[in-house]
């Protein structure tokens, strides 16, 4: 008699050829040099992405939106739900650090110039990613409907507000109206829940369909690999419990405050910030004057900021385009000191 | 006795340990998905609203604490309260007053005036409130 979990193996590969998947992956190598470790980049942004999935599913069970509700059922989440402070706890640290993820994940894709050709799409749809993580990140942080919230994006769809031409229509389109209100926070609830997780499905599915089909770059040459299934995979795993066990223990020693609740009447309380990862374009538009050449200020920011990311985006163009000898040094330069504009900027914006 | 091989070991370790991780995850999501109880304690008397409010052949639905309660005064003018709840599926029940009973709209179950079930899939009777009349004033009271 077959043993049970052959019987069903063999059931699912008549039907689903699992055997062949499972063979491929056997086949697959990664490559092993001494940047391998960034390799895991990646496998913690995908794990922290399901964790993001599995809490803010939970949060919805409780969460009622609206200008009356919000945050009064945060408050009840965090103060009489089992375990609610918890699950809310996780979403915004594990929101939080996805983000730094992401951040780690992209530069050291840029160091080891692991985004020239084929693997140019990949690169592009990471680039997305990047993008809907940080919209991810500026919608949910209204959603708790405080004091810090309704402030911070005050000021991030103000900006908006600057694109000439269209900015007052976007401002409408963005806020539901002329202020940040009730209507506000039902827009960006349904962009969090519902518009972003499908935009962002989509742009992972493409990514790791891409990374899948090119396999991983080899960024130095290296003789030595290791098959993807089970050595690298069961390494990934590994990881993704540590960041898990990581996320937890934050989560139970660093709750999440929930503040004041928002007042349409209340003035900005002094010191606010945006979150850290939204602090080097502040610092940037804190810079800039009101005006050069006649321009409004944010506008130039805008112009710079909006420049600078598709520089960033069409990164293996340009890189392609430069000529062969100054090429290396060119690119290490680029990240090298993006990185470091960056990390600077972030601080000056901290302590500023 | 005989010591584990290092294998069994390993594969008790870590299976306890996957078991430890799974269980931890799933406790705070299962006790998390359960609500907190909602205390709404329920009174021994409510005030249903003033006897002129009653035409004969009408009713009203009252809350009687976290249960909804179908005042009715029948057409010869006597009260009668009932859990509105219906005994078959929890639809709330109506007065019908042309029948003069108890009517479930979902399945067609029928009550009389008195809670008992007398046609219809309704498997057991409505629950039977004390109408006290005083002052004008109509007040729902619990059963002794």
């Amino acid at each position: 008699m077959k043993e049970l979990d052959t019987a069903l193996l063999d059931w699912f590969d008549e039907r689903l050829d699992i055997r062949r998947a499972v063979e491929w992956a056997r086949h697959k190598q990664v490559p092993v040099h001494r940047g391998s470790v960034f390799y895991y980049a990646g496998g913690v942004c995908l794990f922290l992405f399901l964790l993001q999935l599995a809490s803010g599913i939970l949060l919805l069970m409780y969460y009622r939106v609206g200008a009356d509700s919000s945050y009064e059922s945060v408050r009840y989440i965090s103060s009489k739900v089992a375990f609610g402070w918890l699950v809310r706890s996780i979403h915004s640290w594990g929101a939080n650090i996805m983000i730094f993820c992401v951040f780690v994940h992209m530069f050291s894709v840029f160091l080891m110039k692991a985004f020239r050709k084929p693997r140019e799409l990949t690169w592009m749809t990471g680039c997305v990613l990047l993008g809907l993580c940080l919209a991810f990140g500026f919608s949910g942080y209204l959603l708790p409907w405080n004091e810090l919230s309704l402030f911070a994006t005050k000021v991030g769809t103000d900006i908006i507000g600057q694109v000439p031409g269209a900015g007052h229509w976007l401002l409408k389109l963005v806020r539901g109206g002329d202020e940040v209100t009730g209507a506000t926070l039902s827009r960006f609830f349904g962009l969090h829940v519902a518009i972003l997780p499908a935009l962002l499905s989509l742009a992972i599915g493409a990514h790791l369909a891409f990374v899948q089909l090119q396999g991983m770059a080899h960024a130095e040459e290296s003789p030595k690999s290791m098959p993807f299934f089970p050595n690298f995979f069961l390494r990934d795993v590994m990881l993704w419990l540590v960041v898990l066990n990581a996320v937890a223990v934050l989560a139970v020693f660093f709750p999440w405050e929930l503040g004041k609740k928002a007042e349409a009447l209340a003035s900005a309380p002094a010191g606010i910030k945006p979150e850290w990862y939204f602090l080097a374009q502040y610092q940037f538009l804190k810079l800039l004057p009101a005006r050069i050449l006649l321009i409004p200020g944010e506008l130039w920011g805008i112009i710079l900021v909006g420049a600078a990311g598709l520089l960033w985006l069409l990164t293996p163009f340009w890189d392609a385009a430069l000529p062969r000898d100054s090429k290396e040094a060119a690119v290490r330069l680029a990240g090298w000191g993006s990185l470091a504009a960056l990390i600077a900027m972030t601080l000056w914006g901290r302590w500023s | 006795m005989r010591l584990l091989t290092r294998k069994e070991f390993l594969n008790l370790f870590l299976g306890g340990g996957a078991l430890g991780l799974v269980g931890s995850t799933l406790y705070p999501v299962l006790r998390y998905l359960l609500p907190p109880e909602q205390v709404e304690a329920e009174p021994d008397a409510l005030k249903a609203g003033a006897v002129k409010d009653f035409a004969a052949g009408t009713s009203k639905l009252v809350k009687f604490g976290p249960r909804p309660v179908i005042v009715i005064r029948d057409v010869k003018g006597n009260f009668h309260a009932l859990t509105a709840t219906c005994t078959h599926l929890d639809c709330i029940v109506q007065y019908s007053k042309d029948a003069d009973l108890v009517w479930c709209a979902c399945h067609n179950g029928r009550y009389d005036l008195s809670g008992k079930n007398i046609s219809g899939p309704p498997p057991r009777p409505l629950t039977r409130l004390d109408v006290r009349v005083a002052d004008g004033e109509v007040t729902v009271v619990k059963t002794a």
